[in-house]
């Protein structure tokens, strides 16, 4: 496998969905590739950056008003 | 990765859901409040896909959750719980985005699925001695030593994401941000397993591109490395 195969299959690699043999083939070429090692972990990176970006959140008062329209509701 | 940040409470099975929906028919504000709660967040991520100001975007989740407190009686569970509230969200969302003139234009382009996500300009050409292999490996990140670099990183992955195209910016949403299962995202998208995936990859390989950029800047300290 070259890199510019490798960098297409992180995400694949990483939901397990690739097929044994390119699966074998993936695992060899990352055992002997120290720049599709770091694409790898950037992916990773970037990936757990995503988490933790701080949420949009619901206004209080938005959310008080929908409480109030499903007791309303069910009143 | 199915703990989401937010708590999300999972809806998987079937069960949980007609009990969920049979709670919010007979108006248990305790159940709808942790929905509201635990849900929000990620649907206010979609709407802003659709729409162009948050405001909008909260007008949207608002007006979702009012049609799920009126309509909850028409949830007939073909489809997870969570999914028929998406469905009713998106529905809304292009609605607003229809008569919200500031908005661009969908974009005309159909979305490329199957150009290289990485500059072909990295790997060596056929005339080199490894046709394929990077020419430069991809840089070593420095590791965020402060806050205000930790800071402008989300801002960047921020601006990164906004810029996507619509169907891969809604997967990496809803999976890398909000932890939902491929499985759960393609029956809200409405998306093949396969086309997911791409979608999710194409995503996180044009983010992780605008990292290595940012890195790649002189006063950030991440400086050449092999
Ligand atoms: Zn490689």
């Amino acid at each position: 496998m070259n890199c510019d195969e490798f960098v297409e299959l992180v995400t694949a690699y990483l939901e397990g969905a690739l097929d044994e043999a390119t699966q074998q083939r993936f695992a060899a070429h990352l055992s002997e590739c120290d720049g599709c090692e770091r694409y790898l972990d950037q992916i990773r990176q970037t990936v757990q950056t995503l988490a933790t970006l701080p949420p949009h959140s619901l206004g209080g008062q938005a959310r008080d008003r929908l409480l109030e329209a499903f007791r309303e509701f069910h009143r | 990765m199915e703990a989401a940040p937010g708590g999300a409470i999972q809806t998987d099975a079937p069960l949980i859901d007609a009990e969920l929906a049979g709670r919010l028919r007979g108006g248990d504000e305790k159940a709808f409040a942790e929905l509201l709660d635990g849900w929000s967040q990620a649907m206010l991520r979609v709407a802003r896909g659709y729409v162009s100001s948050d405001q909008t975007a909260e007008d949207v989740v608002q007006e979702t959750w009012l049609a799920v407190i009126r309509g909850i009686d028409r949830f007939e569970g073909r489809s997870s719980l969570r999914t028929w509230v998406y469905r009713i969200l998106v529905n809304i969302a292009k609605a607003h985005r229809a008569r919200d003139s500031r908005t661009v234009p969908w974009p005309a382009l159909a979305e490329d699925d199957t150009a290289p996500t990485v500059d072909r300009g990295r790997f060596q050409s056929a005339d080199e001695p490894y046709p394929g292999h990077w020419r430069r490996f991809p840089m070593v990140w420095p590791s965020p030593e402060t806050d205000v670099v930790a800071h402008e990183v989300r801002d960047t992955i921020e601006a990164a994401v906004a810029e996507l195209p619509q169907r891969q910016r809604l997967v990496l949403t809803l999976r890398d941000m909000h932890g939902y299962s491929a499985v759960e995202v393609c029956e809200i998208l409405e998306v093949s397993p396969q086309n997911q995936r791409v979608l999710l990859h194409r995503a996180r390989a044009a983010v992780r591109a605008r990292l290595e950029e940012y890195f790649g800047r002189p006063s950030t300290g991440g400086g050449e490395a092999r």
